[in-house]
């Protein structure tokens, strides 16, 4: 090989690994533009009397998002409540089967109901919830975000337990532990950090969710802890707010993103200390 | 001869129709060390794990012929009550990661819902692992997790787990193959020290294993038993060709 061929292939290595960097900066960006626009718009309004006191009426200076932060947290324990034992169930029950007609179904309606768009499951929750009920509810809210927190959970549920050891249960299916006590006692407990990370990231990404709200948990500018009447939430007041006419109020919209970001990615970085700090060490 | 604790007569297993371990025979007497060798894929897990019926939790795995534990047929019998009367230490040290020491002990009464009052369980755990010779190492730390401990502490606890039980006899699948030759050394004896207590039935693929600890020795080849008998006898002069090319390391 020639010198001049060597210094080609070389220049042409450098410039791909450029390129590489180069796009993996780019991809960092629009998050901290993001999160630059928020803290510069949002910091302005924030205080202990925003998070704790209601909206006042239009023109008045002041008031807050109480109602909605209280919502969000109905909505978001609603939302556990339903999908937690039902999507670590599944899980469960996939980890266990990994083939078989069942699991295969399962495992492909969790598949499409990830893709379903998150407005279709607010219809749903209407459809099922508001219209028997006569009312829009924070529980129909709750049960419209379990529905899109499902997946995250099932999936999360089968990976965890899918790499605990086979040895595991057979030490204790060989210590005579019948098989329902094995699963209760010995694996899901030794899966119990990863199955947390899960529900966890499933929170982080129903919290900001507007759409499967709009017909189901609806809003409210008044406190309400009722789960049986309709509730606020931080997403649909950042809606609302953010698309009125009026100055007052988009730096309200910008306050209220600026709690939910940092709720979010609150939980995101106590999803990671959990799944570094309490490893299970097989 | 003394007297049985295990006897297995003309029994066979296979996976889906492959037949692994042929129409074996064999004894285990009581308080004694057999061991059981052959070289690799010969069926010697299988055999051992058809014993407290863990074989059967493999799909469309199966067994034929009898293994009597006090002259009772355990495949009449209650497979979880087998395995809390046979005792088994996996190839592998696997202690439950998310539990101390101390409740790695007992996890025979605690998951199985046994309860049992303090003292009774202070001494059960101080006697198993003073058995499986752990007890020093651990006194001062038994509330930390098992799965900090060193391969051969490991396994020492997981033997201690499966005496806490009280088998009637306790199935070790090469006990040692993990563990480096000082820890292996340290099981050995702590074997010859066990027999005078339990009934051991001991895989091994290592030949000076099986000359050292065992009484009795059962030599598999392909599925079948060749040859079973004093460990003595069956070292010094074999009956069957095979043994005594697999004694003097011709295969395996
Ligand atoms: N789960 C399984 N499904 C199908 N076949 C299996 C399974 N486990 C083992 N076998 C087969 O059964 C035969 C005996 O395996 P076994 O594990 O009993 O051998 P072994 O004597 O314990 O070998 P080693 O000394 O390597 O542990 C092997 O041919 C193996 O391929
Ligand atoms: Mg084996």
């Amino acid at each position: 090989m020639t010198d001049g061929k060597l210094v080609f292939r070389i220049i042409k290595d450098r410039l791909f690994q450029a390129v590489v960097i180069l796009f993996s900066f780019a991809m960092i960006v629009p998050l901290f533009l993001i999160i630059y626009y928020i803290i510069r718009n949002g910091i302005s309004v924030i205080n202990w009397e925003f998070l704790v006191s209601l909206p006042k009426p239009m023109g008045d200076i002041g008031g807050g998002i109480a109602n909605a932060v209280v919502g969000t947290a109905m909505l978001v324990i609603v939302a556990t409540v339903f999908a937690v034992p039902l999507g670590v169930c599944a899980g469960i029950y996939l980890s266990e089967n990994k083939k078989g007609r069942i699991a295969y179904s399962v495992r492909l309606c969790m598949e499409i109901l990830q893709g379903v768009p998150s407005i279709v499951i607010g219809i749903i929750a209407y459809s099922w919830i508001v219209l028997s009920m006569g009312t829009f509810s924070a529980l129909s809210g709750g049960v419209a975000l379990a529905i899109m927190m499902l997946p995250v959970i099932v999936r999360a549920t089968e990976e965890t337990l899918k790499l605990i050891p086979e040895n595991l249960r057979e030490a204790s299916l060989a210590l005579g532990v019948p098989y329902s006590r094995t699963i209760i006692k010995v694996i899901v407990p030794a899966g119990l950090t990863g199955i947390l990370t899960g529900v966890l990231l499933g929170i982080a990404r129903i919290a900001g969710e507007t759409a499967p709200l709009l017909f189901t948990a609806f809003g409210n500018p008044f406190m309400n802890i009722n789960i049986f009447k309709p509730v606020d939430s931080l997403p649909m007041l950042i809606f609302n707010y953010a698309t009125s006419p009026y100055p007052l109020w988009h730096a309200m919209a910008w306050g209220a993103s600026f709690v939910l970001v940092v709720l979010v990615l609150g939980l995101n970085i106590v999803t990671k200390v959990i799944t570094n700090r309490w490893k299970v060490r097989f | 001869m003394e007297s049985q604790v295990l006897k297995v007569t003309n029994f066979s297993a296979h996976f889906s129709g492959n037949q692994v371990v042929n129409n074996v025979s064999m004894k285990v007497a009581h308080n004694k060390v057999t061991a059981l060798m052959g070289p690799s894929g010969c069926g010697k897990t299988t055999l051992l794990r058809c014993i407290n019926r863990m074989h059967e939790l493999i799909p469309e795995a199966g067994v034929s012929g009898s293994i009597l534990l006090h002259n009772k047929d355990i495949y009449r019998m209650n497979p979880i009550l087998v395995r809390k009367k046979i005792g088994m230490v996996f190839q592998k040290p696997n202690p439950f990661p998310t539990m101390s020491i101390y409740d790695n002990v007992i996890a025979g009464y605690k998951l199985n819902g046994i309860s049992l009052k303090r003292d009774e369980k202070n001494r059960i755990v101080e006697d198993s692992l003073k058995k499986s010779a752990l007890w020093n190492e651990v006194k001062d730390r038994l509330y930390k997790k098992g799965s900090f401990l060193s391969g051969g502490q490991q396994q020492r606890l997981c033997i201690a787990r499966a005496l806490a039980m009280n088998p009637d006899i306790l199935l070790m699948d090469e006990p040692t193959s993990a563990l480096d030759p000082k820890a292996t050394s340290h099981i050995e004896e702590l074997l010859t020290e066990l027999k005078n207590n339990i009934t051991i039935l001991l895989v091994t693929h290592n030949i000076a294993q099986a000359a050292r600890v065992s009484d009795f020795t059962a030599f598999m080849y392909l599925g079948n038993m060749v040859e079973f008998g004093l460990t003595e006898k069956l070292f010094t002069v074999p009956e069957d060709k095979r043994t005594e090319e697999y004694l003097s390391g011709k295969f395996g």
